[in-house]
């Protein structure tokens, strides 16, 4: 019983989580347009709405090019590696309380592990491999700088995520999902949330992760390993059709992923005013949860929208001699004020 | 159940692999991988042992075998990187002189 | 039961993945292969009940270490590994005296240890436990570990560093 309502969860939330994917993608096309003064995808359905499956369509469609004098175990297995880390993280991450539908009660999650923190950083660490194995195997001097690039940034901005997370470990003292958002239930001064952004002090550990975030998922202004302008296209430059799909598929997912996280962590996660019936009230907590994935998504594209990007030795620096200082800094500050207060 | 000594056999066939590796690979990289597949043989003893005894210690143990394997990988790499400089090959059989 | 199949299945992982490296001759199908044998021995750990220690497993050893493994592999653009000389002799009187000593060296620790069995789980490896040890029991070696940590990184970059070229001076 216990494994059918699993792979029900499973398949619903990989579906989900694919068509997230698809118009994140949408979104992204959309909003660059109009901050560029253009309208973006317009033509397929209403508002370009159905732009994703023309998009996926054409994908499928596409000639899939293998290069001669490539190492082909590895071309084909770098993208594979690429989306399942990425689509795999979603397995611990709760969206909701606990639903009773047709007399079954299941939290919102595939599963609760007492280490859930811990797993998804030790995906996004093996989310490495897909790029680095990507930019060698291509066997073409522009993909392997690309491809060296952008595991070194990766590995690098690791360091300083882990850091500005420990920050919250200390305050909500677990590591499993759930527990961070049910330790900042509750309100004080009557009627702000305890979240961990404002209650738990982690104002500037929010500020460490977004922005080493955004170098993990390899986005503007970190972007340099996959920019156009610099290095054809970094570690993607010899993939085509579906594999080219699933490396633009593992970006998206690792965003989402990096958004749900950072709403967990630091946003509380699906708290929000709950009114209605009873079943207004199972859907509620998915819909903040959904709010605030969608502003920082909104976030991620108005990011890539607005900034240059950054040199690689300027970007290499920023995360050695910056961020991790700083995010020392505020694990200190956060266990003081832990051990102090009681 | 799994009787203790499957753990044991497992942690000696990767450690008895490993020590193959380091003496029969050519290669400079591949006798590196292969101290680093002992290392791991001896984690999983380490372990398998702490859980059987109840002895935490033994997981704590396996935290400094990794920090050293982590400092150990650094040097060695950071060597092998030197050496292949200076002699443009990677093959054991011929960094074996001093002399260039 | 089925603690005994999860076991034997990567167990067998752990097997094949020494055995792959053995076998492959080019350096970056080594690399792999060790990466899936510590990702199974994460499982292993996980089996056992040390779900922190197959965690940082997993970040640090298959996150970390294996990249820069898999770097410098592609920073060297290691090729295929050159074939040595084998010895026929060795081979015939090697291989079945490793056969012979791996089987009696098991044989005796299935005979001695008797009824000796872990539970799934045994271990209480939960982050609380673990930390309240290595802050309290092991603080020392936990600093000497952090110094070491540091001497490795000096030595790492100081030891890659290239060489400065002897620049003329110029008379003034």
């Amino acid at each position: 019983m216990f494994a059918l309502i699993s792979l029900i969860k499973i398949v619903i939330a990989v579906v989900v989580l694919l068509t997230a994917v698809a118009y994140t993608v949408w979104l992204e096309r959309k909003v660059v347009g109009r901050m560029q003064n253009r309208w973006g995808p317009t033509r397929v359905g209403p508002f370009g709405l159905l732009q994703p499956m023309a998009d996926g369509i054409k994908f499928l469609f596409k000639e899939d090019l293998t290069p001669p004098h490539v190492y082909k175990p590895l071309f084909i297995a770098a993208p594979m590696i690429a989306v399942i880390f990425a689509l795999t993280s979603i397995a611990v991450i709760p969206i909701g309380n606990t639903v009773t539908v047709g007399g079954i009660t299941t939290p919102l999650e595939i599963t609760d592990v007492n280490i859930g923190l811990l797993i998804v950083l030790g995906i996004t660490s093996i989310g490495v491999y897909g790029v680095a194995l990507a930019g060698w195997s291509s066997n073409n001097k522009y993909s392997l700088l690309g491809g060296l690039r952008a595991s070194a940034q990766m590995v690098s901005y690791e360091v300083s995520l882990g850091l500005s997370l420990i920050g919250v470990l200390i305050v909500c003292g677990t590591f499993s999902l759930r527990g961070i958002v049910e330790a900042q239930s509750g309100h004080f001064w009557g009627f702000l949330p305890k979240w961990n952004i404002f209650y738990g002090g982690q104002f500037i550990a929010f500020f460490i992760y977004l922005v080493s975030a955004y170098a993990e998922t390899n986005r503007i202004p970190f972007d340099l390993p996959e920019a156009e302008t610099e290095l054809v296209a970094g570690y993607h430059t010899e993939y085509s059709a579906m594999k080219f799909a699933m490396f633009f598929m593992a970006e998206y997912a690792n965003m989402i992923t990096v958004a749900c996280l950072a709403s967990i962590l630091f946003l509380g996660g699906w708290s929000g005013p709950l009114f209605g019936p009873a079943w207004l009230q199972m859907i509620l907590p998915v819909f903040w949860f959904a709010l605030r994935i969608f502003c920082f998504l909104f976030l991620y594209i108005w990011v890539r929208g607005t900034l240059p990007r950054f040199r690689y030795d300027q970007l290499m620096a920023f995360g050695w001699k910056f961020l991790l200082p700083l995010a020392i800094a505020n694990l200190v500050v956060t266990g003081l004020v832990v051990a102090l207060k009681g | 159940m799994v009787p203790l000594s499957y753990y044991l056999i497992l942690s000696g066939i990767l450690f008895a692999c490993g020590v193959m590796g380091f003496l029969i690979k050519r290669n400079l990289i591949t006798v590196f991988m292969s101290i680093e597949l002992m290392l791991n043989g001896v984690n999983l003893s380490f372990v398998a042992f702490a859980a059987h005894w109840q002895a935490l210690s033994g997981q704590i143990f396996v935290f400094f075998v990794m920090v050293v394997a982590a400092a150990e990988a650094a040097v060695g790499l950071a060597i092998i990187i030197a050496v292949y400089r200076n002699r443009e090959t990677l093959n054991v059989d011929q960094v074996n002189l001093l002399k260039l | 039961m089925l603690h005994l199949i999860l076991f034997l299945v990567f167990g067998a992982f752990c097997v094949a993945g020494a055995v792959n490296l053995l076998v492959q001759s080019h350096p970056i199908n080594s690399a792999l292969s060790l990466i899936a044998v510590m990702v199974s021995l994460a499982v292993e750990y996980l089996l056992l009940g040390a779900e922190f220690v197959a965690a940082v497993q997993v970040i640090i050893y298959a996150g970390a270490i294996m990249v820069l493994f898999v770097f410098v592999i592609m920073l060297l653009n290691a090729g295929e590994e050159e074939k040595t000389r084998g010895s026929r002799v060795a081979i015939i009187f090697g291989v079945p005296s490793v056969l012979l000593g791996g089987a009696l060296v098991a044989w005796v620790l299935l005979r001695r240890s008797g009824t000796a069995a872990v539970a799934v789980g045994a271990l209480p490896g939960d982050p609380k436990s673990v930390s309240m040890l290595l802050f309290q029991n092991f603080l020392l070696p936990f600093e000497v570990t952090s110094v070491l940590v540091l001497i490795a990184i000096m030595g790492a970059v100081v030891l890659a560093a290239r060489p400065e070229q002897a620049q003329p001076r110029k008379k003034a």
